[in-house]
């Protein structure tokens, strides 16, 4: 008689349970929609392009100047008019940034800006413009008068343009990886349990380290499948950025299997304490929720107050964002990550030795 | 059965979980080759010592021996030479019976003609069919096919017609016959008495953790009435589910 080989029974179970993942609506749902949704949202509103000023012109102003004329034809300005009480109310609000009021003299015009201190920063944005504006028109009025100081522009130098898209997506396929780890392994072993597929598994020669590695191979696969997807879509629909085309693509894939082995670990830990599958989501979302929010998924972690930050910077998900960020836009490799990798294998370590206490067979 | 091979061997056998005691001290041999019957009311531990025979479950004392192989240091050995049909489902719902059939030549390392194999429980046309979409007694038969697929000396069934409807039981018992013509030993869990009597060539009877008595089902019946026993209401040659059956086939159907 042939050797029974556990390998060929390990693998009977990962295709088994492959094919009942992706009949199953919620895993599809959890490690694609979702992140696809969040991507094409922020891939279509990410790039609206550079910074504008709304600004109003109050009624009493004279418009019938070179001054006016350059506002209403610059690109950063957006030009109102209305009412004066309503403009005022608008720039307390800070629909407004700020209010402009031309006044002819018998010297020449003065240009009166009033800003709120609701919209600081584009108020002085605004403010620097017209001075610019109005020292370009006075050399332009008096070419001949010898001036001091004086700046002259350089060539712009193009550096790399850092999309929307380029730090939503690792922070989305992140997420995808925690979805999938922790509530796709949580429900599959749940359900493995409840519907007694796991005892019929038992029944047969098939070791229990291959059953679980098995149906872990399979969750792998998926997520890496649903990993492949995420980035080819926002590769080659929003342009995001693979610095070194291949490579980082790979190294990403590695990472990405890295991050869904420490998920996983997450998902058999919330499958053992789980009783009952309507236990599963608020275990799941205990840890998915923080880290969804306080990882650098949708925005960077040091917009965060400082007491937050002790807190983001404990979080698996931080490190595996971050490190994606970095292999996809700096380039780097598994070894400028090492960091990264260093805290995620000691999240790793914690999380399978509190899984296999918790770990129920049936 | 005078000179039969016992090929399980249940000796003292207890398990305990905490203080209650689930199966206490039983003792009785299953022979090659017949349909061997444990029988009791809900709770007696017919599951419970099925499940320790099968190796998926400890015991707390006693020696139990499938094939002369000891559950407590040849359970891989044991795993290879039976075939087990669980009490419940046991099968990813949303696969098809040919990915499921695929999934346990797997996990027993056999290649198997799949459409012979659900041919033999009158499956053929639910190739494409997933588990969650049969019927109860479909499930039981397809169950019944995956545990034949190493070719087993022995399969256990535990309460395999509980719920069916009476065309689906005597399909199955039909079925646990051939099974036994083709020379595999059968032991069942029931609690229907007339199942008991229709298939089973020895049964043993379970209450609260103990065998009050084993025969084959005549010897019990005869057993009984050389006590004196009669039946308070006289016997017709008929009852009312041979009606039922009569008028409505017996055949293999949808159900």
């Amino acid at each position: 008689m042939k050797k029974y080989s556990q390998i060929r029974a390990m693998l009977a179970i990962t295709k088994a349970s492959f094919r009942s993942s992706t009949r199953s609506p919620s895993a599809v749902v959890f490690t694609l929609a979702f992140p696809l949704i969040f991507i094409l949202v922020f891939g279509f509103i990410g790039n609206s392009g550079g910074v504008r000023v709304h600004v109003a012109v109050d009624s009493t102003s004279d418009t019938l100047n070179a001054i006016y004329k350059v506002m209403s034809n610059h690109q950063a300005i957006n030009l109102y008019s209305d009412s004066d009480s309503e403009i005022y109310h608008e720039l307390k609000k800070g629909d407004l940034d700020a209010i402009v009021h031309i006044e002819k003299k018998d010297s020449g015009f003065v240009v009166k800006v009033s800003t709120s201190d609701v919209s600081v920063q584009n108020g002085q944005l605004f403010k620097g413009m017209v001075k610019e504006i109005i020292s370009e028109m006075n050399l332009h009025v008096m070419p001949n008068i010898a001036l001091p100081f004086s700046m002259e522009d350089q060539p712009v130098i193009h550096g790399r343009e850092y999309k929307t898209i380029d730090f939503i997506l690792p922070g989305q396929l992140g997420f995808s990886l925690l979805s999938t780890g922790v509530f796709g392994t949580a429900f599959v072993f749940l359900n493995l349990r409840q519907t007694l597929v796991i005892k019929r598994f038992f029944a047969t020669p098939i070791k229990r380290p291959y059953i679980v590695v098995g149906e872990a191979l399979s969750r792998m696969i998926f997520g890496l499948i649903g990993a492949i997807f995420i980035l080819s879509i926002g590769h080659f629909a929003f342009g995001f950025t693979m610095i070194h085309g291949f490579t980082t693509f790979f190294t990403m894939l590695m990472l990405a299997a890295i991050g869904l082995i420490i998920f996983m670990g997450f998902g058999f830990v919330v499958s053992g304490l789980a009783k009952n599958e309507s236990a599963v989501p608020p275990l799941a979302n205990l840890i998915t929720l923080p880290q969804f929010l306080l990882s650098g998924t949708f925005f960077s972690t040091n917009n965060f107050p400082s007491w937050l930050q002790p807190i983001c910077k404990a979080l698996p998900l931080t490190y595996l964002n971050d490190a994606m960020r970095k292999v996809s836009f700096e380039g780097a490799g598994l070894l400028d990550i090492s960091h990264d990798l260093l805290i995620l294998g000691i999240w790793g370590v914690i999380v399978y030795a509190l899984a296999t206490k918790l770990f129920k067979w049936e | 059965m005078v000179g039969a091979k016992e090929i399980i061997k249940v000796q003292n056998l207890v398990k305990k979980y905490g203080d209650f005691t689930a199966v206490n001290g039983i003792n009785f041999d299953v022979y090659e080759g017949e349909i061997f019957g444990l029988l009791g009311p809900n709770g007696a531990g017919k599951t419970t010592t099925l499940e320790i025979i099968e190796t998926l479950r400890e015991k707390s004392g006693g020696e139990v021996f499938v094939d002369g192989k000891s559950v407590d240091t040849q359970q891989d050995e044991i795993k290879k030479i039976i075939g087990v049909q669980l009490q419940a489902a046991g099968y990813y719902p949303s696969l098809n019976l040919t990915e499921l059939l695929s999934l346990f030549s797997g996990l027993y390392n056999v290649d198997i003609d799949k459409m012979k194999t659900l041919k033999s429980v009158g499956l053929e046309d639910k190739v494409k069919a997933k588990f969650k979409e049969l019927s109860g007694g479909q499930k039981q038969r397809f169950s019944i096919a995956t545990t034949l697929i190493n070719n087993p000396k022995i399969v256990f069934l535990d309460e395999p017609t509980t719920g069916l409807d009476p065309q689906a039981r005597r399909n199955l018992w039909d079925l646990i016959k051939s099974i036994r013509d083709n020379g595999t030993t059968v032991v069942i869990t029931t609690h229907y008495m007339d199942e008991a009597e229709q298939l089973c060539d020895r049964v043993g009877i379970m209450e609260a953790g103990k065998i009050i008595s084993l025969n084959t089902p005549d010897a019990l019946i005869d057993e009984l009435l050389a006590t004196g026993f009669t039946k308070p209401k006289d016997v017709k040659g008929a009852n009312l589910e041979d009606v039922f059956i009569s008028l409505t086939g017996h055949e293999w159907n949808d159900e």
